[in-house]
């Protein structure tokens, strides 16, 4: 019984702990809800982005056609000032979240990475700055997919 | 044990270009062996990398890294001989951490 108790008090503790440090992302550990979401709405409501504004001061530059999908390369700048995060969605794929590059003091909003992808699909980026989400996509034709054998 | 890293950091200016060869399969659990079996996922989650001691860039990403990882990034307020280095740590627990001293660009 005292142990049921304990057990259900240390549940909402650790509940509210999370929600309490929802916004400080850094501190957290690899979000595997974001990561097993198999559309990059339900991926970004694990993550807490919410009321992302379009914006064309984020750069992604990927190969309008890409020939072999196990590997496409992406370059992205965010040119918002005092970006923090920048996160990666491959909307077609089956688990479309590809992850989040942190920027603390003394990194510039850049990233280069090469990533899987399946099917031809948008490339979406998601940047946080100020407390704030700002996103952008562009579209990858591929002609051999990336995750298959 | 995973094998070291490939990693250059030169400076432009008081920015370094850092850019890093990660040696890691990144099996998405959705390839089959040549035995018609699926290879189970084994992919790199989280990367960190320090500036002489302090993390200046961070990311957490999914299985649809490709093979053999390939990152740049840009470190600004670098000096040449300032310590890089970078970890990376698998699903499976694996993890390594290499390191490099910051050179002045040409």
């Amino acid at each position: 019984m005292h142990q049921t108790r304990r057990t259900v008090t240390m549940g909402l503790l650790a509940v509210l702990g999370a929600a309490l440090l929802g916004p400080a992302r850094a501190l957290a550990a690899w979000n595997k809800g974001a990561f097993e979401a198999k559309s990059a709405p339900d991926a970004m409501r694990a993550l807490g982005v919410s009321n992302a504004e379009e914006s064309k001061a984020i750069e992604i530059r990927a190969p309008e056609i890409a020939e072999n999908g196990a590997v496409v390369p992406i370059d992205i700048t965010s040119n918002i000032p005092s970006t923090t995060s920048i996160s990666v969605f491959i909307e077609k794929n089956p688990f479309p979240y590809t992850g989040t590059f942190d920027f603390s003091q003394g990194s510039v909003p850049y990233v280069h990475l090469r990533v899987k992808i399946g099917e031809s699909s948008p490339v979406r980026v998601v940047a946080a700055a100020g407390g704030k989400y700002y996103t952008s996509a562009k579209e990858v034709k591929v002609t051999i997919g990336g995750c298959g054998g | 044990m995973a094998e070291p890293m490939k990693i250059r950091a030169t400076l432009q200016g008081d920015v370094a270009d850092v850019r890093v060869l990660m040696a890691h399969p990144m099996e998405t659990g959705q390839r089959k062996d040549a035995a018609g079996k699926l290879v189970p996922l084994h992919f790199i989650q989280t990367i960190t990398a320090q500036l002489n001691g302090k993390t200046v860039f961070s990311a957490d990403v999914s299985q649809a890294v490709s093979r053999n990882p390939v990152f740049a990034f840009k470190v600004k307020g670098a000096k040449a001989g300032d310590k890089l280095s970078i970890t990376w740590q698998d699903n499976t627990g694996d993890k390594r951490t290499d390191e490099v001293v910051i050179r002045a660009g040409s």
